[in-house]
């Protein structure tokens, strides 16, 4: 199976729901204005977020109110709309390897799936013939080291690691000197996960980021943030409040399999044009791919490649 | 946890209850300003819908109408229609079966169930005797994860067999429950997407096989418009008695706690609040609508209170502050006391009339960190200082100030508050205590303190 296919999947409730409803609607093919507001509705029921939903309406209502308007018309007006907010934020994740080991500290709430995206992009690296070594910065958390460690056995590859709760940011001074030292492509810092309006929580992060630079002082190269899909609104201020303390570059967004959702892509890319390098469709290495806006969109309203 | 909804809300809100006579097109304009506050804290839609349509209905009926306060009427409504909502049966767990009796925990990945599970066995351990079992035979060290909690709140686990099937651990759960006599068996699952075949009938299998009094669905409070599937599909597929929600304490919306007792039917039990694993509270719908319309939730702070507080220490304290006697040593005790409550905010948010001001007086600067800084600056003085405040002039001041890390300013502002409480200990000994809030306050400066400045506006 391709992974547009599975994308197709993935996003088949979501763009059941939206093209569904689209063509409830326009049964009677004229927009007008309590077609827009049921149409609103429906971007908002897919995690769109009232502003976002209310945007694009405006636009739809300025240009074609009470004009005659078919359902295909509207799900590719829709999926434009859609991919060119999204355009910004798809963008190739390379390692640059003037950086070396180029460091990428993972962040995220708890249990959005911080760890296995660690394993799944490992080995995607470890393909580029990248080596790669991982420190458990997760110290919190009970057997989120084991996990880690179960990750680094199935692809071979160097964990470091402290004693469960001890300090996570001295863990990561020791563990980024031994990658120096073994002159590893790439290090991959897994932390603990932690809800964003817990300032001590975050202040421990910040805590990280400096320790890292006393080892390397350009590092972390890149601040990851990993988004579970099925988020509601909660994830614009993720991204935002990630963003301000860690400087996080870039976005992972898990489990969209299943989620009938995905609209909140569209909502983050509104207030933030940070590159989305992966989303997760599915449990498998390979199931973690690329984003492409027009992939997505065009999927999500169930349109052809 | 509603904080976004409740301003929305009472943005809405303050537009009509000013107001004498409320005609139809105002309470139209209210409630679309209700259904996007609804909305933009993840309220699903279906329920979103439902929801405005019963209001309206009741609120254009005769009763708004003829009553002397029509806007109050409206909010009366709203909040008898979110206590429907969240649902008014008992959240009491079903232990109803010989025992051992089986808890099933289900839910999508990453929602907290493992972290959940041993909440409910360090609440329930004090009279139950426990088991606990992981089915997780998926995500790397799921099992592991379950048995290191077991251990932190010393409750038994199944010993881990590698290889094992989630069928076949359940049942050798089921037969060490039965041979070691215990009295309840927690069984926590791997996490599952309702639409993932394969594992929803592995899970129905197991829930034929344990036969549970109790399944609960652990969803994320943080979920999206989701929600509603997920309560949904698990209800057909697997059948659930209840709710938990979990990191309650990181969202500011919390709409599925809304959505999700009308879509599945099943009442939500506990709320996840913290990462400890004694954060976790039951579930009682009225406290939670007065939460979430700003009329705070007395009851559970008192219960807090009760839970946490050293009576006799509070007693002393009460009579000393009586006496007027309150010295520096005295409020650091305090601080500490309020401390063992909860954060400031969430005491904040169950004070009736002061979630509103969550905001401005955590800006104002009575928040966690402060009162971290506060007790250091205490800690830098002496014991003399401590007994006189009014003996620390510049030099102390000075010293106290590097002693704790703090700017000098920062010292007159403990001292200038710590002058406040004490003033306002005397005013409380004067009027003695009414009602249980009114002890409340006495026994925290801090809430007495809080009240002063809007006393004036919120008399209670």
């Amino acid at each position: 199976m391709s992974f547009w296919e599975k994308l197709g999947l993935g996003l088949k409730k979501t763009s059941n729901a939206i093209t569904g409803g689209i063509s409830d609607i326009f049964t009677k093919k004229k927009l007008d204005s309590a077609t827009l507001e049921e149409l609103e509705e429906l971007l908002i029921s897919a995690d769109f977020g009232v502003a976002t939903a209310t945007e694009i309406m405006q636009k739809f209502a300025a240009q074609k109110q009470d004009k005659e308007i078919s359902d295909e018309e509207i799900r590719t007006l829709l999926a434009a709309e859609i991919e060119q907010r999204l355009a910004p934020c798809e963008q190739s994740f390379a390692i640059d390897s003037a950086h070396k080991p180029y460091v990428i500290l993972m962040v995220g709430v708890n249990g959005a799936g911080k760890t296995t995206t660690i394993g799944k992009l490992a080995a995607k690296l470890q393909q580029q013939g990248k080596k790669v070594s991982f420190i458990a910065g997760d110290t919190f958390r009970a057997a989120a080291v084991e996990q880690l460690k179960v990750w680094a056995e199935r692809l071979n590859i160097r964990v470091f690691a402290g004693p469960d709760g001890c300090d996570s940011a001295g863990l990561c001074y020791d563990g980024l000197n031994a990658a120096v030292k073994n002159g590893d492509d790439v290090v991959f810092i897994d932390t603990a996960g932690r809800l964003q309006n817990k300032s001590g929580l975050m202040d421990e992060l910040k805590k990280i980021v400096r320790v890292i630079q006393k080892v390397i002082p350009d590092a972390p190269h890149k601040v990851l943030l990993t988004l579970d899909a099925t988020t509601g609104q909660n994830a614009v201020s993720q991204v935002q409040i990630f963003r301000e303390i860690v400087g996080v570059n870039g976005l992972i967004v898990t489990k969209l399999d299943g989620t009938s959702k995905g609209g909140i892509l569209v909502a983050i890319a509104a207030e933030s044009k940070l590159p989305i390098y992966y989303i997760g469709v599915g449990e498998k290495i390979e199931d973690l791919d690329v984003f492409s806006a027009r992939d997505y969109s065009r999927q999500l309203l169930n349109l052809p490649k | 946890m509603f904080e976004n909804l409740t301003d929305k809300l009472s943005q809405a809100f303050s537009k009509i209850t000013s107001r004498g006579v409320l005609n139809e097109k105002d309470i139209d304009d209210a409630m679309r300003e209700i259904r996007i506050a609804l909305l933009e804290a993840d309220v699903s839609l279906p329920v979103v819908k439902s929801f405005i349509s019963d209001v309206k209905t009741e609120a254009l009926g005769e009763k708004v109408v003829k009553s002397v306060k029509p806007g109050q009427m409206v909010v009366k409504i709203v909040h008898d229609e979110l206590i429907k909502l969240l649902g008014s049966e008992t959240t009491e767990l079903n232990f109803n079966a010989p025992a051992p009796v089986c808890m099933l925990l289900v839910g999508l990945q990453g929602s907290g169930k493992t972290t959940t599970a041993a909440k409910i066995a360090k609440r329930l351990k004090k009279n139950k005797r426990i088991l606990l079992a992981s089915l997780d035979v998926y995500r790397p060290a799921a099992q592991e994860q379950l048995a290191q909690l077991a251990k932190q709140i010393d409750v038994d686990v199944l010993p881990i067999v590698a290889g094992q099937r989630p069928l076949e651990i359940t049942k050798r759960a089921l037969q060490e429950a039965k041979n070691g006599v215990y009295d309840l068996l927690i069984l926590d699952t791997a996490g599952r997407l309702q639409i993932d075949e394969t594992l929803m009938n592995e899970v129905a299998e197991v829930k034929k096989i344990a036969e549970p009094t109790e399944t609960l669905l652990v969803t994320d409070a943080l979920i999206g418009q989701e929600a509603c599937n997920v309560a949904k599909e698990f209800n057909e597929k697997v059948g659930i008695t209840g709710l938990v929600l979990t990191r309650m304490d990181g969202t500011s919306r919390a709409g599925a706690a809304l959505s999700m007792k009308m879509i599945s039917g099943a009442p939500i039990k506990f709320l996840g609040i913290g990462e400890k694993l004694d954060e976790i509270e039951e579930f009682h719908a009225d406290r939670i609508a007065g939460r979430i319309l700003g009329q705070g939730d007395v009851v559970s702070l008192v219960e807090k209170a009760i839970e946490n507080v050293d009576r006799a220490e509070a007693e002393k304290m009460a009579g000393k502050m009586l006496s007027g006697s309150f010295d520096l040593n005295d409020m650091l005790n305090q601080m500490r006391q309020m401390q063992k409550i909860g954060s400031m905010g969430s005491i904040l948010g169950m004070i009736p009339g002061l979630s509103k001001f969550k905001s401005q007086i955590e800006e104002s600067g009575v928040c966690d960190n402060l009162m971290k800084k506060q007790e250091a600056i205490i800690l830098s003085m002496t014991k003399e200082e401590r007994l006189h405040p009014d003996i620390i002039k510049a030099s102390r001041k000075r010293r106290i100030a590097l002693g704790s890390g703090v700017e000098v300013h920062d010292v007159n502002v403990l001292l200038k508050s710590y002058e406040q409480m004490a003033t306002m200990m005397k005013k409380m000994g004067k009027f003695g205590s009414l009602s249980a809030m009114s002890k409340m306050l006495k026994n925290s400066p801090f809430g007495a303190m809080m009240t002063n400045g809007i006393n004036k506006r919120f008399p209670f």
